[in-house]
């Protein structure tokens, strides 16, 4: 064990040092104008407004919730998506297989959609 | 290639973090992750073990844990948005959780 | 890597495909018709659920397993479907009373109760750790969300939040004891875990952590003593025809996934079972009947009743015998007929105006005022106890005898005497049903068809059962240990 772990931790140890370096040689280097522009938070150069932590329409929630969903389901993809070639030879099972999976998830976006999970106003 | 140990050990190092979470913290947000913390301590389990028997049912077993989890998490979004909504609070302490 | 295509059986699944396909035609038929009410609705389940059973009865009796070795469908399995298929069935019959929030979506409701039917019927036939998680999960998050149906109550959102937060925690155990078998055996057949290992200390600690962290989990779902807290405040806050169906099917579940588990964990392990589930047993039924006696809110009384028939169950699962499981099997069904029977009564009885009224005064004088209801609950109770004629005292003469035919008298003695214990509460609810109400006439709600149905339903059976058990002890003749 000792002997695979000397190079991550000489790597570690690079890191370390080099970031440290940095921030001591700005420290020592850098000229310091201090000033109220600097301290306020960069919101893309505008004037910033507000404490960011407010409430925000729960409809963010909502499509956050279905996205999440939707998206994990593609997890079943990546390894239809490896082994189809090799076993279509095997006949069109695999094929009807991934249709099947596919028409179940979208009588679940049928239903988030007549539902009106997905309008917006 | 890192031995079988340190992966089991990972893992139930991280699963009782996860039980401990569940226990002592009040935030129903929290103990959501806590729970999450749990499963991946699973998943962490099964993967190391597929490797170590050269076998491929360990790993399609992960991919199910993580859908139900999702499934699992965005309703328990669901139900804690309705609650807070009724309640104003995420805290379990106030939703008297263990009532006995 | 050469590639065999499962067997595909459609047979052996039909009843599942029944149920899936009614499932989603009841979410999407509100969205495309508006017009499309709760009566049309209900009847388009009961179709489902009848159309399922009538598949059930064609699959063959010999054991099918088909599906790569994913499904399988014994006589334990398929009798246990038979159950399941009965709650569901009587429960969508008594929402059709009521399930008390009027901005309900029957569709959805419906749905998520055939969702989690589904789920049940999956996670009893199977030896495969996959499909087992993925049945279990799949009527948990659809149970959990039915706790919640009523989201304009915050009583039934915190019911389901509590039930969601525990249930996923309990999740997270069972899963970590899966990996560890299967990191053990290096199979997810529960039923080969012990086939050519051999077992040495390691191994066996890893089956042991394993086996243990298991059954944490499904100990959870059954509700029994160490991990029953959800239990009374779930099924408090959620709508009565939810928490009838929670309390029987859950449980049938539940108890045949412990047979399996405990069936072929047997096999190879000296893994102290009897003792285990000894202690579990008198402290379910014990702590159950102690804290039933103190409640004032008969909903909560019956949920810590439904804690102590856990413990007469575990009784049945203690004797490990083919007599004992066809005991656990004749008790579930005999308990889902009761207890949905009594939920009924009180989704009933126990709403007037907006109200709920669920403690035990306000049953006061309910004999005269819906005798035939009343008359039912009366019966329900009675069996509930454990009182000859009725099928619940059967149904603990068959589970109590499995056990002592293996010498388990000291077992058998308490449980005997914790039945006794019990018909107090029970009797309490009765003599309050038919005592003269000095308050003012309250009108109750007429009864709708479907409620009565499922009460008369429900009557019928708990009574046939009791006095000609050998309708029922016929069907389950073919459950047998060892499972295949």
């Amino acid at each position: 064990m000792p002997l695979e772990i000397i190079p991550i931790l000489a790597l570690l140890l690079v890191v370390l040092g080099v970031v440290g370096a940095i921030y001591l040689l700005t420290y020592l280097l850098g000229p310091r104008r201090p000033g109220d522009v600097k301290l306020s938070p960069y919101e893309s150069g505008k004037e910033p407004i507000g404490d960011a932590r407010i409430r925000f329409p729960i409809r963010f929630y909502l499509i956050a919730m279905l996205f999440v969903l939707f998206d994990i389901e593609l997890v079943f993809f990546y390894p239809w998506a490896v082994v189809y070639r090799k076993l279509l030879s095997a006949g069109s099972f695999i094929l009807i297989e991934m249709v099947i999976f596919i028409a179940l998830l979208l009588i679940g976006y049928v239903y988030a959609w007549k539902r009106g999970a997905l309008q917006w106003d | 290639m890192v031995p079988l140990p340190y992966y089991l050990t990972l893992a139930a190092v991280l699963f009782v973090i996860g039980v401990i979470g569940v226990l002592i913290r009040r935030n129903a947000l929290v103990i959501f992750m806590s729970i999450e913390l749990m499963l991946n301590a699973a998943n962490l389990t099964f993967v190391a073990f597929a490797q170590e028997w050269r076998a491929l049912d360990g790993q399609i077993f992960v991919f199910f844990i993580m859908t139900v989890a999702a499934a699992e998490v965005a309703v328990g979004l669901a139900v804690i948005i309705s609650l807070f909504r009724l309640r104003k609070t995420v805290h379990v302490d106030d939703i008297h959780l263990l009532r006995g | 890597m050469t590639f065999t295509q499962p067997t595909i059986d459609l047979t052996a699944v039909s009843p599942l495909l029944a149920l899936l396909a009614t499932a989603i035609f009841l979410l999407l038929l509100p969205l495309f018709f508006r017009s499309a009410g709760r009566a049309l609705l209900a009847f388009v389940a009961v179709i489902g659920l009848l159309i399922s059973g009538v598949c059930l009865f064609r699959i063959p009796v010999v054991p099918i397993s088909g599906f790569d070795r994913l499904l399988l469908l014994d006589p334990l399995a398929i009798a246990v479907h038979g159950a399941l298929l009965l709650a569901a069935l009587l429960t969508l019959l008594i929402s059709l009373n009521r399930v008390e929030d009027e901005y309900l979506n029957y569709g959805e409701y419906f749905s998520l109760l055939l969702f989690s039917l589904i789920g049940m019927m999956i996670v009893t036939s199977t030896w495969n750790l996959l499909v087992l998680f993925l049945g279990l999960e799949l009527f948990s998050i659809a149970l959990y969300t039915l706790a919640g149906i009523r989201k304009m109550r915050a009583d039934s959102v915190e019911a389901s939040l509590k039930y969601l937060l525990l249930g996923a925690f309990a999740s997270g155990f069972l899963l970590y004891g899966m990996a560890l078998l299967y990191g053990a055996s290096g199979t997810l057949q529960l039923n080969e875990m012990m086939l050519g290992i051999e077992a040495d200390a390691s191994t066996l600690a890893l089956i042991y952590a394993g086996v243990i962290l298991l059954f944490i989990g499904l100990a959870f779902k059954a509700a029994l003593v160490p991990f029953h807290m959800w239990t009374p405040d779930v099924y408090e806050g959620s709508a009565t025809p939810v928490s009838a169906f929670m309390s029987t099917a859950t449980k049938a579940a539940a108890f045949i996934v412990l047979i399996r588990l405990l069936a072929h964990s047997e096999l190879a392990i000296r893994f102290p079972w009897p003792q285990l589930l000894i202690v579990l047993a008198v402290l379910t039924m014990t702590v159950g009947n102690l804290l039933a006696i103190h409640q004032k809110n008969v909903k909560r009384m019956l949920a810590y009743s439904s804690i102590s028939h856990a413990g007469y169950l575990l009784v049945g699962l203690t004797a490990a015998s083919s007599s004992g499981d066809q005991a656990v099997l004749f008790y579930l069904f005999v308990y889902t007929a009761m207890n949905i029977g009594a939920f009924g009564v009180l989704s009933h009885m126990g709403v007037s105006n907006a109200d709920e009224r669920v403690d035990f005064e306000s049953y006061r004088g309910m004999g005269y005022r819906s005798p035939f209801a009343a008359l039912c609950l009366a019966v329900f109770m009675f069996s509930l106890s454990g009182l000859p004629p009725f099928s619940g005292f059967i149904g603990k003469l068959y589970l109590f005898s499995a056990a002592v035919e293996k010498g388990y008298v000291a077992l058998v003695v308490i449980a005997v005497l914790n039945s006794v214990a019990s018909v107090y509460y029970y009797m309490r609810l009765v003599v309050n049903l038919y005592m003269r109400d000095p308050a003012e006439e309250l009108s109750l709600p007429r009864a709708n068809a479907g409620l009565k149905a499922a009460l008369f339903i429900a009557l019928l059976l708990t009574v046939l059962w009791g006095i000609y058990p050998s309708l029922l002890t016929d069907l389950l003749a073919g459950i047998s240990r060892p499972l295949p």
